[in-house]
């Protein structure tokens, strides 16, 4: 007896001339995507797997680990005060640099999208800071915003104002490290800025004729037409502020006067570890403290926070791009 | 049929002794190459440009004294290269590392090869070693380093700011260094700092916790292994020392004062810059003010002491270049006679400590008339000879209880700690909780 959804499917495949497939017509697809998939099963499948493995292990780099079950787990949640601050650092940065380089991201491309006269200048000026590389420009970051000598804080008190400590001060590192990331986000802005110049100009003449101000075009016009492309920031800028690092760790050197000792235990996380992020204790565990078995683990948790943040965006772009299909 | 025989026999070797080159005695050591077997060796160091030269120089003469065994001298090469090259199978017959942060784990993990058996086969006299240094090149019974020369940390201070504020010698206890800092200040007339007697912040320059340990008399581990924060009066005197100095000038103030120096190994360091009065340094200074600030009129002394500990003066805090065997060198014979020239023939070590401007780290090297001709640098001798030279303890976690310790002393400094006792006993909790994790 056949039932209706069987007859249903079967009927499907005559008209879409379905036909048995040879024995081995999987191999040369197969052939074509090796490389990927070799690629993919060395430097992600391995590692990844190994990683588990090694999270519930006692492992120092040198001798055989040692099967530990879930004790690293139950050290990260209930013993380790500076894994908790790490990675409250690490929310705050994500949640901040996400919301503010997005709006300034945005801001920036509106304005460059609206320049006709010396629009490639501006644009290559705003773009350049991002090909600075991350530890010149942190370098020079922390030199401007130097509290004694910076010209920041010089050019704040002209204007009577009285300049915060900035990379010396818990409360002011952070936000320091959200400006110095603002400043080179230039990729971002020529990605938006690339969105917004793809909106139909259309759009625009007939929002006008139906006496649509400039704030009103942008809000129903531009944003819901560049969406795929913000969901896109909000995604690439949540896994910016997840593996934050190399700022953080130089910008601490820096401003606690022992730069050439990058990375040394002495000095990261300085001042008062408002600038140690989750992956800069996750690397000191494993490759200073020898804990590979518990640096694993952090790595498997910070892995697990990163996919459900993507699988949630990307279900959402999907989501955006169907209705847009849709509409 | 005879050839099959001989590589038959050399390849029965090779397994037992790792290779035909290294054979290996029943002492568990390998014997030195004859004198007409060519051995090369690789060496491995974080040393680059002049500095390497200056260790080519030592080698140099570790080859002529071995003519049999040429050194390929490899730069740039720190503690995590050495310890890839060690899990990988391939790593260098010979080790010298900066820190000795990592000694617990080169020895307990056998990454870095005991020594016992070579230092007793050879009857080499450990007793030419400083305590401190034998210290942090051993780790729960496993000789698995020898000291290479040694950073000694004392008191610099500026002679000219001195005279100026009638003070005509060194402080001695760390009530003095405070009444001195005070005389010594000079604040702008809006109330910010402009010259600093001394700068209490911990983490600033060499104000480390474990520098600062040494001259306190401070202990890390009690009886029973476990960490000594909160059982230690001598922790909460020197905390209460750092946060009542740090009072003194108002924590604003003096972070604001250190953000606007210059960086430590910078020629704009701040004593260099006449922009502090008394710092805490190593010997290496000497060079750098040498190079950068040839005409600062300054003196060097060993740091104070606690005021209850006036026994201790005259010592002060030591740690070092540190040099060993890796686990799975080719040529472990011939590493060690290399590892014990370096580390203790004292031509070679005074060589180095010249070139290097490093304390050399055995007591019959500490008697070089170029190095003791330096009144500055001679200071640092005295340190280094004294019974008081200290260092703190090898973990098998590296830094992390430094850290734990100094981030609580951080915290203290800044006024974050309410109650300071209960806060030390809570640091050591978690120092004790962090060594179970690796142990």
């Amino acid at each position: 007896m056949t039932t209706k959804p069987q007859a249903a499917r079967a009927a499907r495949f005559v008209l879409a001339g379905w036909t048995r497939p040879r024995p081995g017509h999987w191999v040369r697809p197969l052939a074509f995507m090796a490389p990927a998939l070799i690629g993919f099963a060395v430097f992600f499948a391995y590692p990844l797997g190994a990683l588990v493995y090694y999270s519930f292990t006692r492992y120092d780099l040198l001798n055989t680990p040692v099967w530990v079950g879930l004790r690293n787990y139950a050290f990260l949640v209930a013993q380790d005060p500076l894994a908790r601050k790490a990675a409250y650092n690490t929310v705050w940065l994500v949640v901040v640099i996400t919301v503010l380089r997005l709006i300034f991201a945005t801001g920036v491309a509106a304005v460059l999208a609206r320049i006709r006269n010396g629009a490639g200048l501006f644009r290559t000026l705003i773009y350049l800071p991002a090909l600075a590389p991350p530890v010149a420009a942190t370098l020079v970051f922390t030199f401007l915003f130097n509290p004694g000598t910076g010209p920041v804080n010089t050019v704040l008190s002209w204007f009577g104002i009285q300049g915060p400590l900035w990379f010396s001060d818990p409360a002011w590192a952070k936000p320091g490290l959200t400006l110095l990331t603002l400043w080179v986000s230039g990729e971002l802005i020529i990605i938006l800025l690339a969105g917004m110049l793809d909106v139909p100009g259309e759009l625009y003449e007939a929002a006008g004729l139906d006496g649509a101000g400039s704030l009103r075009r942008f809000w129903h016009i531009t944003l819901p037409s560049i969406a795929p492309v913000l969901v896109f920031g909000v995604i690439n800028s949540i896994i910016l502020g997840l593996q934050y690092f190399t700022q953080a760790v130089v910008a601490a050197s820096v401003a606690s006067g022992s730069a050439d000792i990058a990375g040394s235990q002495r000095v990261i996380g300085y001042p008062d570890n408002s600038t140690l992020t989750f992956p800069v204790w996750l690397y000191q565990q494993g490759f200073h403290y020898y804990n590979m078995g518990y640096a694993s683990a952090m790595s498997i948790v910070l892995f697990a926070v990163s996919t459900v943040f993507t699988l949630l965006f990307v279900h959402r772009l999907r989501r955006g791009a169907h209705a847009e299909g849709m509409a | 049929m005879r050839r099959i025989g001989v590589a038959t026999a050399c390849l029965a070797l090779a397994l037992i002794a790792g290779g035909c080159g290294a054979v290996t005695s029943s002492s568990g050591t390998a014997d030195a190459p004859a004198a007409n077997e060519k051995v090369s060796l690789s060496v491995w160091s974080k040393f680059s440009g002049r500095e390497l030269g200056l260790l080519q120089k030592a080698l140099d003469g570790f080859h002529v004294k071995h003519p049999n065994i040429t050194v390929d001298n490899r730069g740039s090469q720190d503690d995590d290269k050495v310890a890839q090259a060690i899990r990988g199978g391939n790593p260098p017959d010979v080790a010298i590392s900066f820190s000795t942060d990592n000694i617990g784990q080169f020895c307990s993990s056998g990454a870095w090869q005991d020594l016992k058996p070579y230092i007793t086969r050879d009857k080499l006299d450990l007793n030419q070693l400083p305590a401190a240094t034998r210290t942090y090149t051993e780790f729960k019974g496993a000789r698995c380093a020898m000291p290479l020369l040694a950073d000694v940390y004392g008191l610099y201070y500026n002679k000219a700011m001195f005279a100026k504020a009638g003070i005509s010698t060194p402080p001695k206890t760390m009530s003095e260094l405070f009444e001195y800092a005070k005389k010594l200040t000079v604040f702008n007339p809006d109330g910010s700092i402009k010259v600093a007697g001394f700068v209490p912040t911990i983490g600033f320059y060499s104000n480390h916790v474990q520098m600062w340990a040494a001259n306190w008399g401070v202990q890390w581990k009690g009886q029973d292994g476990k960490s000594a924060l909160g059982t230690d009066p001598q922790w909460q005197a020197m905390l209460e020392w750092a946060k009542k100095f740090t009072d003194f000038y108002g924590r604003d103030k003096l972070a604001k004062f250190t953000a606007g120096l210059g960086q430590e190994y910078s020629p704009d360091h701040a004593f260099e810059k006449g922009q502090i009065a008394m710092a805490m340094d190593g010997e290496y200074r000497t060079a750098f003010i040498a190079a950068e600030a040839p005409d600062l009129d300054y003196a060097t002394a060993p740091f104070p002491v606690a005021d209850n500990k006036p026994e201790l003066y005259g010592g002060g805090y030591t740690t070092g270049t540190i040099i060993g065997v890796p686990k799975g060198a080719k040529n472990p014979g011939a590493a060690w006679e290399l590892v014990k020239y370096l580390s203790t023939d004292t031509a070679a070590l005074q060589g180095l400590a010249q070139g290097l401007k490093n304390v050399p780290s055995t007591v019959p090297a500490l008697q070089d008339p170029t190095l003791q001709q330096d009144e500055h640098f001679k200071t640092f001798l005295e340190i280094f000879a004294s019974p008081n030279l200290a260092t703190n303890p090898a973990s098998s976690n590296g830094g992390a209880y430094i850290k734990t310790a100094e981030d609580f002393a951080t915290a203290y400094q800044g006024g974050s700690v309410p109650d300071l006792k209960a806060g030390l006993t809570k640091a050591a909790a978690q120092i004790d909780a962090d060594a179970q994790l690796g142990g």
